[in-house]
């Protein structure tokens, strides 16, 4: 099939000229201003200290190396995709075992914490704080916590009379 | 050359300034609705109901300072802001709208679009890491991890059309679905999927993460001002336009009439219901916005990667089955 692909380069051509040429407008018809704060950086109006390069967290660079995996995938189920037909259930029994080890992966992955945001000191902190049926609500339990009178150590051990109580129950 | 052939000059310049109509208008729209939404009444001062206050907007920007700050990276700075709308411009030439009318038949149309797609995650990353400002480079990277993982299901969701039409070819997609029916029935988890990917891909509420300004100021694009933030800005609108297009076109049955009620001219007949479909969808995600909280960001990172991604590839390996099984 020959295609002609005249109608698309120039619509693109058209595209590229025309959005740059809307900041060229912008920058010859705008205005200039020089006052003692212009040139600062805005970060809600408090003075910025130190330097924008910050360290990046680590959960940032797992998704990435987690899109290379899976997007790789994703173009190998492409060229499946369009050729089903052809390779028949011959293709589709290889596409079925390539998916089922790429969804283990995925299982290894979330088990073993590669998809978790928060470090292990925030995750302890969290399970501290859960309540009845996993449910966090801090501010609640920070106000109950004010109008009891007993000091943290009777709390603590309220707790574990509680779930000592539930274990003999079942 | 004036006539309405796929590709002829006419189309090219109908199609772009229509879309760049059609975002503009988009804008007021939303704000409109979205006024009424919160028992307020919205921009309706310029002209009647306020229909021209994009065009006010617009004149507004292009007077503004086109700042460029001394301690940001120049170069990257001032290019993040016109990928946007330049990749979601170009994904509209493959768009089929009408019988004749379209800019290009691309065979491979499906994949130009999800690449498109792709491209434009390079904006928000960029901007955010040039800015050197701490709450732009909180949003970039939020916007980059955000993008990069909806985009992996959000090409594995469309699979399953591939295989039911045997194309990525989008107008042949739609003549599929003339013949087969609707592949929202047989496709309706891929379907769920596309849409919530397509929202996190257009960076829409809820999944306004990147820019948050509740928590962020305004993320990425924080010390963006003037024509360069209105770029991001009409950018985001023509990408909302382009999801809203899409999805009528993949699942909807495109620019066919539904219940047979086609009107008498076939050219003007497919313009009217592809713009009716668009339109639905547009209203259904000013809608969201308007409904719905912000997830967060771990939240919304586990729900792609545990939830989405398997849901499209079992949708994918079931969908082959069947195809199989019936032997078409």
């Amino acid at each position: 099939m020959n295609i002609d692909l005249w109608p698309l380069l120039i619509y693109t051509l058209i595209v590229v000229v025309l959005v740059p040429g809307l900041l060229v407008v912008s920058s010859l018809l705008g205005q200039r201003r020089q006052d003692h704060a212009t040139h600062d950086v805005y970060e809600s109006g408090v003075v910025s200290t130190g330097s924008a390069q910050l360290k990046i967290a680590v959960p940032f660079y797992l998704t990435a190396i987690l899109f290379i995996i899976f997007d790789l995938e994703a173009a190998f189920l492409v060229a499946w995709a369009i050729s089903i037909r052809e390779s028949g259930w011959l293709g589709y029994t290889e596409v079925f075992v390539f998916i089922f080890i790429l969804l283990a992966g995925l299982l290894y992955l979330w088990k073993s914490g590669a998809l978790e945001w928060r470090t292990l000191r925030q995750q302890r902190d969290l399970a501290n704080l859960a309540g009845e049926g996993g449910v966090v609500n801090v501010g609640a339990r920070a106000a109950a916590a004010k109008e009891s009178h007993h000091d943290h150590h009777d709390d603590h051990g309220h707790d574990a009379h509680q779930a000592g109580h539930g274990g003999a129950h079942h | 050359m004036f006539e309405f052939v796929v590709g002829s000059p006419l189309n090219i310049v109908l199609i772009l300034g229509a879309v760049l109509v059609a975002a503009a208008l988009l804008i007021w729209v939303e704000r409109r609705v979205l006024g009424f939404l919160n028992e307020r009444l919205g921009p309706n001062r310029v002209g009647p109901w306020g229909i021209a206050q994009s065009l006010a907007d617009v004149g507004k920007l292009i007077t503004k300072e086109d700042w460029v700050p001394p301690f940001a990276d120049k170069l990257p700075f001032i290019v993040a802001p016109i990928i946007v709308p330049v990749v979601m411009l170009l994904s509209f030439a493959v768009i089929p709208i009408a019988p004749g009318v379209g800019i290009m038949d691309l065979n491979i149309g499906l994949l130009w679009v999800l690449a498109m797609a792709g491209l434009g995650s390079y904006s928000a990353m960029l901007g955010g890491l040039a800015s050197n400002n701490k709450f732009s480079l909180l949003g970039g990277l939020r916007a980059a991890g955000q993008m990069i993982s909806y985009e992996v299901f959000m090409g594995i969701s469309i699979l399953g059309i591939v295989i039911l039409s045997d194309s990525f070819n989008l107008r042949e997609i739609v003549e599929a679905q003339h013949k087969h029916g609707w592949f929202v029935f047989p496709q309706f988890i891929g379907f769920i999927v596309f849409v919530i990917a397509g929202l996190a891909e257009t960076k829409r509420w809820p999944f306004d993460l990147a820019e948050g300004e509740s928590e962020i100021i305004s993320g990425f694009n924080t010390e963006y001002s003037g024509m360069k933030f209105g770029l991001f800005f009409v950018g985001e609108y023509i990408g909302m336009l382009l999801l809203s297009a899409l999805i009528p076109v993949l699942f909807f049955g495109g620019w066919y009439a539904p219940f047979g009620l086609e009107l008498p001219n076939a050219i003007i007949s497919g313009i009217f219901w592809m713009c009716a479909k668009t339109g639905c969808w547009i209203f259904f995600f000013i809608l969201v916005r308007a409904a719905l909280v912000r997830p967060r960001y771990d939240q919304l990172m586990n729900y792609g990667w545990l939830v989405m991604l398997p849901l499209s590839l079992l949708n994918l390996l079931v969908t082959g089955a069947v195809v199989l099984a019936q032997g078409n």
